[in-house]
């Protein structure tokens, strides 16, 4: 199916204000924002994880939301944008793991505790995710793939906040939370974070929007493909192609 | 439907008729061909209680109780329902019968709720057997807390039947498939396991007394309502020629 | 800000943005490959169209 509008378009507007606001982010994290009274630089480490934690996870639902578009419309564009927000969220997620590993290392001297109640969510929704990519495809048939890859994103996405809940009360009796900030954020503080949550959040558009692009380039080149290796008289079928 | 219905009676009168005689059919079905052929249920108790045995040898204790014993039940429990969940399709799959159900003209949706009462069932069926077995092997302590336990259980068990059917519909088709059902249902279950493991604990101490239970029963209800509402809607787009 | 960057506690900050720095920079990564080999296909397909009569 051809789109009426290419998925590139924007896309240098977008680059450039994420790569804008990216860059203030850091700047403000490193040469703004206050030093923690208890945790002190250690606490830096809040900006660049607690973003990537709620990018991720917005993500993850967005890529459910899209995923009920493709079940009631069919349009099989929206299982392509279904899949790169999952696949992009999971790049994203790992970074969160990842991070937030470094900062209870940094501020408990373990690699990872259980008593976090975002790591330990995390950790849950990273694995279930991870079968998303085998579940499309050990299904040959496209269409098939596309829709069962739906029906297990919006599942996935349905589970996202219940898990997380499940998890907060089972750790509220336990430790108290020092990976997030207790109480409200003094300004400053509170300026940086929503300014590098805009950076993360952007990034993962631009990113979002690139291989989308990408993608659908590529698939259009294979129909194209298809079209020229055709005998001339009989007029090809264009066969469906799985999303790769 | 005459005029002394009940509001709940024309409620349930207004969905399609041949909604639950569809379902009860199907499921009397399944339940016949389980009973013939005794794959499943026998498979889950069995695991069980070769788990419970497992963990007696791997934790080198002859009795546990408190969070030791819930944790060993409930994780149990959600692998023995992995299994049951791989067969769920099995019957289909085997004698064919998959596209003969397909070509019927049901409602989606009835296979859906059958498959889940099915589950439902041999959950129950397997916990029969898998609860004494835990009782006499690992806890003798069970009978104190009994009644609050198989409150637990039944809850977890709408929430594992509901999740459980509509990832054994999904992995139906795939590939590797007993591979992929239990990486896609345990992470999906781990709510459930938390809740239930909380809630057994104080019912599984030596003293038992059921502490916290509104809150980790509350959970597992919310769980329920969301995945069941959330597999019906979805299961329609499965199976589909 | 230099001497509270070069403390321990200051390796793992970096460290931490580091690991986010080096994620975005794979993904580039990838994305140049694919992009690659999109321009391959492309190259193919016009010699393709080429060689048709027209």
């Amino acid at each position: 199916m051809t789109r009426t509008r290419p998925h590139s378009r924007g896309l240098p507007l977008l680059s450039s204000a994420t790569a804008a606001t990216v860059v203030a982010a850091l700047s403000l994290a490193f040469f703004y924002a206050p030093l923690d009274r208890d945790q002190g630089v250690i606490q830096k480490i809040f900006y660049i994880h607690v973003p990537l934690a709620i990018v991720s996870l917005c993500g993850f639902i967005a890529g459910g939301v899209m995923a009920i578009r493709h079940l009631r419309t069919g349009d099989r564009s929206w299982d392509m944008r279904s899949y790169v927000a999952i696949h992009l969220s999971i790049v994203f997620a790992v970074g969160t793991l990842v991070t937030g590993s470094i900062w209870a290392k940094a501020s408990w001297g373990h690699w990872w505790v259980w008593s976090e109640p975002v790591l330990v969510s995390f950790l849950i929704v990273f694995l279930l995710y991870c079968c998303y990519q085998p579940l499309r495809f050990s299904i040959e048939d496209p269409e098939r793939q596309a829709r069962y890859a739906s029906v297990f994103a919006v599942t996935a996405g349905a589970f996202v906040p219940v898990n997380f809940l499940a998890v907060r009360l089972a750790t509220q009796h336990v430790h108290p939370r020092v990976l997030s900030q207790s109480g409200s954020l003094p300004g400053p503080m509170l300026l940086t974070f929503l300014v590098s949550l805009a950076g993360v959040a952007l990034l993962w558009a631009t990113l979002w929007k690139l291989e989308l692009s990408l993608k659908s380039s590529r698939m259009s080149l294979k129909r194209l493909r298809a079209r020229l290796e055709a005998p001339d008289e009989v007029e090809a079928p264009v066969p469906e192609v799985a999303v790769r | 439907m005459t005029t002394t219905a009940t509001p709940s009676e024309r409620k349930i009168a207004s969905v399609p008729p041949g909604l639950w005689r569809a379902a009860t059919a199907l499921l009397r079905k399944d339940f016949a061909h389980e009973v013939r052929t005794r794959q499943t249920v026998p498979a889950m108790a069995l695991f069980s209680v070769t788990v419970f045995v497992l963990f007696h040898f791997g934790l080198a204790r002859d009795t546990i109780s408190g969070s030791l014993a819930s944790g060993v039940l409930w994780v149990t429990l959600l692998l023995a329902a992995v299994v049951g969940v791989t067969r769920l399709f099995a019957a289909e799959r085997d004698g064919g019968a998959g596209e003969g159900l397909l070509l019927a003209p049901i409602d989606r949706t009835a296979i859906y709720l059958a498959k889940a009462s099915a589950l439902l069932l041999y959950l129950a069926l397997l916990e029969v057997v898998a609860l004494p077995a835990f009782a006499l092997l690992l806890a003798p302590g069970l009978g104190d807390g009994l009644p609050e336990l198989i409150a637990t259980l039944a809850l977890a068990d709408v929430g594992i039947a509901a999740i459980g059917a509509l990832v054994a519909g999904l992995a139906a088709e795939a590939r590797a498939r007993e591979a992929i059902v239990p990486l896609m249902l345990l992470p999906l279950l781990v709510p459930v396991l938390i809740a239930a493991a909380n809630a057994s604990r104080p019912l599984l101490e030596t003293h038992s007394h059921a502490a916290g239970l509104a809150k980790w029963l509350g959970l597992i209800g919310l769980y329920d309502v969301v995945f069941v509402l959330v597999s019906v809607a979805l299961f329609d787009y499965l199976l589909e020629d | 800000m230099t001497t509270v960057l070069a403390s321990a506690s200051g390796h793992y900050v970096a460290a931490a943005y580091v690991v986010f720095v080096a994620l975005i920079l794979l993904y580039l990564v990838i994305i140049a490959v694919r992009a690659q080999r999109t321009e391959r296909e492309l190259r193919e397909l016009s010699a393709l169209a080429e060689k048709r009569p027209r």
